[in-house]
């Protein structure tokens, strides 16, 4: 909390201590920082350079070289004329049911996730530790082994291939990591605050409002973020879950990258593959400064 | 159900209705995993001929593992009480699912276009359960093929190989020539693909005694050692970059002549087709040496998911323009595979599929028409797995040839 | 009446969370428990047989051969992230202008599924058409790079590429954790003439104590659950070179139609991830009652 009204770059903890630093050590440091941007960049870059190259070219080899000739038509056709299955519709109209079944999934659980914290920081009961044990330890799960009884239980209430269901799924089992996250962040807020209020006779809905949530901003970032990211790249809740109403886009990307006795056209399947991440990407360049921001106010403790 | 009413109660305490969609009593909603654009074309064939008799096309693809996805997806749609109503199967999934009695009976739509006399009858034993239609067999691959650049194949002499020992002679002429003789990828499928057509070049009898009886003399036996040696010798005409290569950039390398040829299913053939190779000119295309008059297959089927009393309509009309031969011509042509029935006129294939046609039913009236093993048409999915662990292992040099086949009779013992 | 509203209150807003965990996933563990001594094979089925299938399991070189390959996969790709996510953090932290350029650089990764970054990993490590290639290509003849192809060293690829994936995060994880600093505590340090490596590894690398832990956590369990990364890199090979826990769960689960042993080998992963943050979560939550 303390550091969360200041910027995180105007507080460079090395920053006291490098300033009489020599020019070539500088030097260095820049160096090793660059090679590594090289290392993570790399990948997205072999994607990018591939998805301009026609076909011919990607097979004749060299998959580091600038294209020969520069042609856009894999992003067209993986965006709107890609055989996604019989219909030849691009990657286009999925991204709208990744987008219904991810925005309510991230609010949902985000604001679950914040009452949650809240409770088990500031409205303590005997047992809220195991309460809180039972929950993180949720996050741990390999989520093959829900696949079944998850199917079972959509289909008994109705929400088998329904986008509600997957927003389900999708909530129950993020909801650890977003009372993770907001119980580490109120764990630091301090108590003293909520009690005064509560002597001034505010309730508890009125003091998480008008107190918490105010200051909620880095962590509830780290929170979207965080879940985002998870739910827009999941495959296999998707695959399994969806209906032809509610296909989400990464089960939409498998089945253009991964024909298995078909001609594979590797441009068309880089351009869908950074069409996909766009929305994610953004995300991440956007907010990626509030994103340490959030982490440096309270995440990381945890 | 207490637990479950719980949860009823939370989902609706937060306020999400049940907004199930269901498939309209004339459309079918199909599970595939045809996806790539020559062969969802080819289904589109199909989409078009239901829709202009007013069957409406629900399609949900799901690719990845030649259907493994799918039929993940399949089990979760299941047990959710949610099935698809129709189902692109393979093989020995067909009969477990027939098994748990979840399909649905397609034997008036085939008894009124004779599908008893069309089709081979080693499809029958997996379209038929307890002597009812159950699925309607869209294509046969074959997967005992190899594909051979015609230049290359020219500079080692010209002659297409027939036997395993003129197989030798000239991979080792391409090797001398300095190309990579066989191009292979390293994926388990793969690998099995190569050891089925092995397997077969020892006779059709121990094809039938080992892969499909699963006797366990035959697994463990003499000629089962032989089979891993020669498989060994091929690894030696592989080249060293193999391991987890895709099938396509196995056979790109035989188009670019940097390698001289590779054993895989039909569906290589669209490959070459695309690159603008003709079969005979550019490339050949063989039975694997040893293996002529003799077929393994896989086919893709369709299997309708029962709807509570019997079929309806949709399902069945569907199943009959499955079967439609003017449907099964074209939708080959485009695929690679042949046709699922013998009445089907060639005149639309290239040299490859009429070769392919021809064999297949000789193949069918000598009795040498198998199911393949690395396509799940041997032995159900266990087994086959089972099989692609030790052939991987001992392709990779993990295991030696006489350890090989003692694992695979044993692996083989403990899952039956 | 107010009065016990307010009181309970706010155990009725955390009930439908923790009863939908309760269900959804600790009685989905319980029942993959009973799967994992059923006879289970394609779909689930109720015959009780025991500790069969663990015995099974067991015998399976498949799966001691996946849980080596995780020792070595797991050990590693969490000791890299780890030192290089604090060096990188550290090296950011010395008021780098371009430091709002490289950050998300380095972040973005995890942003991407595996689907498809696999292929360009895949791509990368093939020598024949990757970075081997591309150094030939450019004059380097005895370069060789072929790990992703070799039985014993494909592992370190699944490594290189894992790393990639979530080192930028634990990075930003120790960047939060630097910027936490009081900068006094470092200021009289220097006053006191410390040297600048003297200072950091004497005084801020243990105040990061808690971020090690953290991000052992998330690496644990990521390493636990690494599943895409192998599908898209390996596919599990070259033979079962790369064949991990979570690879082998679900292959014997879906693909061989063999629920039973594929529920045991969950039921065996589910206690490896427990019995490694049980203890953390408890010292975590005894530490918080003391302070």
């Amino acid at each position: 909390m303390r550091q969360s009204d200041t910027l995180p770059e105007a507080r460079s903890s090395g920053a006291a201590v490098v300033q009489r630093g020599f020019n070539w050590q500088r030097i260095v440091l820049y160096i090793i920082l660059l090679l590594f941007a090289v290392y993570y960049l790399l990948p997205l870059y072999v994607m990018l350079v591939n998805s301009f190259k026609p076909l011919a070219e990607i097979r004749g080899g060299d998959m580091l070289a600038l294209p020969g000739t520069w042609t856009t038509a894999p992003w067209a056709s993986a965006w709107s004329t890609a055989q996604i299955g019989v219909q030849a519709t691009g990657l286009k109209p999925y991204f709208i049911n990744s987008i219904l079944m991810v925005v309510p999934a991230v609010l949902i659980s985000t604001v679950l996730g914040a009452l949650n914290g809240y409770v088990l920081t500031k409205w303590r009961f005997r047992g809220h530790g195991v309460v809180f044990g039972l929950l993180l330890l949720s996050c741990f799960i390999p989520f093959q082994i829900v696949l079944i009884p998850m199917a079972r239980m959509l289909g008994l209430l109705g929400l088998a291939g329904t986008t509600w269901g997957l927003v389900i799924v999708h909530v129950v089992y993020g909801l650890g990591f977003t009372t993770l996250f907001f119980r580490n962040y109120y764990e630091a807020f301090p108590t003293e605050l909520v009690r005064a209020a509560q002597m001034d006779g505010a309730g508890f809905f009125r003091i998480f409002f008008r107190i918490l949530l105010p200051s909620s901003g880095p962590i509830i970032v780290v929170s979207v973020i965080w879940q985002f990211t998870n739910i827009w790249n999941d495959f296999l809740f998707g695959a399994s879950f969806a209906d032809v109403d509610s296909v989400p886009m990464t089960v939409a990307l498998n089945n253009l990258v991964s024909s298995s006795t078909g001609v594979k056209e590797y441009n068309v399947h880089f351009a869908g593959a950074v069409l996909a991440a766009l929305p994610t990407l953004i995300v991440y360049v956007v907010s990626g400064r509030y994103f340490v921001r959030g982490l440096m106010a309270g995440a990381v403790k945890g | 159900m207490k637990t479950s009413h719980t949860a009823a109660g939370l989902v609706l305490a937060l306020g999400m209705g049940a907004v199930a969609t269901t498939a309209l009593a004339d459309d079918v909603e199909v599970l595939h995993w045809w996806t790539s654009g020559g062969e969802a074309a080819a289904l589109d064939v199909l989409k078009q001929d239901l829709e202009s008799q007013g069957v409406g096309w629900q399609d949900m693809p799901v690719a990845g593992g030649g259907g493994e996805a799918a039929m993940t997806t399949l089990r979760a749609r299941v047990t959710a009480g949610n099935a698809p109503t129709a189902v692109q199967m393979l093989g020995f999934d067909i009969t477990d699912w027939a098994n748990e009695g979840v399909l649905g009976n397609l034997d008036e739509v085939a008894a009124a276009d004779n599908w008893d006399d069309v089709v081979p009858t080693a499809l029958q034993g997996f379209a038929k359960h307890e002597g009812h239609w159950i699925s309607a067999p869209v294509n046969v691959h074959s997967t005992n093929w190899v594909w051979i650049n015609k230049s290359a194949l020219d500079a080692a002499g010209g002659n297409a190989p027939t036997t395993w020992d003129e197989l030798v002679s000239v991979l080792d002429a391409m090797k001398a020539n300095g190309i990579t003789p066989l191009a292979h990828g390293g994926q388990p499928w793969q690998d099995a693909t190569v050891f089925d057509a092995v397997v077969l070049s020892m006779g059709n009898d121990f094809y039938q005694k080992s892969m499909i009886d699963l006797d366990p003399d035959a697994l463990a036996g003499e000629q089962m050692i032989e089979v891993f040696n020669r498989m060994a010798m091929l690894r030696g005409y592989v080249d060293e970059n193999f391991s987890g290569r895709d099938w396509n950039l196995a056979s790109a390398m035989v188009i670019e002549g940097k390698a001289g040829m590779q054993m895989m299913g039909d569906w290589a053939k669209g490959e070459f087709l695309k690159a603008g190779q003709k079969p005979g000119e550019d490339f050949v295309c063989i039975r694997f040496p040893g293996t002529q008059g003799s077929v393994t297959f896989n086919s893709d089927q369709f299997v309708m998911f029962g709807q509570g009393e019997g079929n309806n309509e949709a399902q069945l009309k569907m199943a009959a323009a499955i079967m439609n031969p003017v449907f099964q011509s074209a939708f080959n042509v485009v695929k690679g595979s042949v046709p699922a029935r013998t009445d089907v006129s060639d005149a639309d294939f290239d040299d490859c599929g009429k070769k392919g046609m021809k064999d297949l039913a000789a193949a069918n009236s000598a009795g040498s028409l198998f199911g393949s093993m690395a396509h799940g048409h041997a032995a159900p999915a266990a087994i086959k797995n089972a099989v692609y662990d030790v052939v991987t292992q001992h392709f990779n040099g993990e295991l030696g040839s006489e350890e090989a086949a003692e694992e695979l009779a044993n692996s083989i013992e403990a899952l039956r | 009446m107010k009065e016990t509203l307010q009181s309970w209150l706010p155990r009725l807003v955390l009930a439908p969370s923790f009863l939908l965990i309760l269900f959804f996933v600790y009685g989905f563990i319980l029942y993959t428990g009973y799967l994992s001594m059923s006879d289970s094979r394609m779909l689930p089925s109720y015959g009780f047989v025991g500790l069969d299938n663990y015995e099974k399991l067991w015998k399976l070189r498949h799966w001691t051969g996946s849980l080596k390959n995780l020792a070595v996969f797991g050990t590693l790709y969490i000791a890299i992230c780890s030192v290089l996510g604090l060096l990188l953090a550290i090296f950011l932290d010395q008021k780098i202008r371009i430091e709002g350029m490289l950050r998300p650089i380095y972040l973005y990764p995890m942003a991407l599924s595996f689907i498809v970054t696999g292929t360009a990993w895949k791509w990368f490590l093939d020598p024949g058409i990757g970075l081997e290639q591309t150094m030939h290509q450019w004059g380097w003849e005895s370069f060789h790079f072929d790990w992703i192809k070799s039985r014993t060293h494909a592992i370190y690829t699944v490594v290189m590429a894992a790393v990639w994936q979530s080192s930028g995060f634990v990075m930003a994880m120790f960047l939060a954790g630097l910027r936490g600093v009081d900068p006094d505590i470092i200021r009289a340090a220097e006053i006191d003439g410390a040297s600048r490596a003297r200072i950091y590894w004497r005084i801020i690398i243990p105040m990061m104590r808690p971020v090690f832990l953290s991000a052992f956590v998330v690496l644990a369990h990521l390493a636990i659950k690494s599943y895409d990364l192998v599908v898209a890199l390996t596919g599990g090979g070259p033979g079962k070179a790369t064949e991990l826990p979570a690879t082998f769960m679900y292959s014997y689960t879906f693909t061989r139609n063999l629920m039973g042993i594929g529920a045991s080998s969950a039921i065996i992963m589910l206690i490896m991830i427990f019995s490694i943050i049980v203890p953390y979560l408890y010292a975590e939550l005894k530490t918080d009652r003391a302070s």
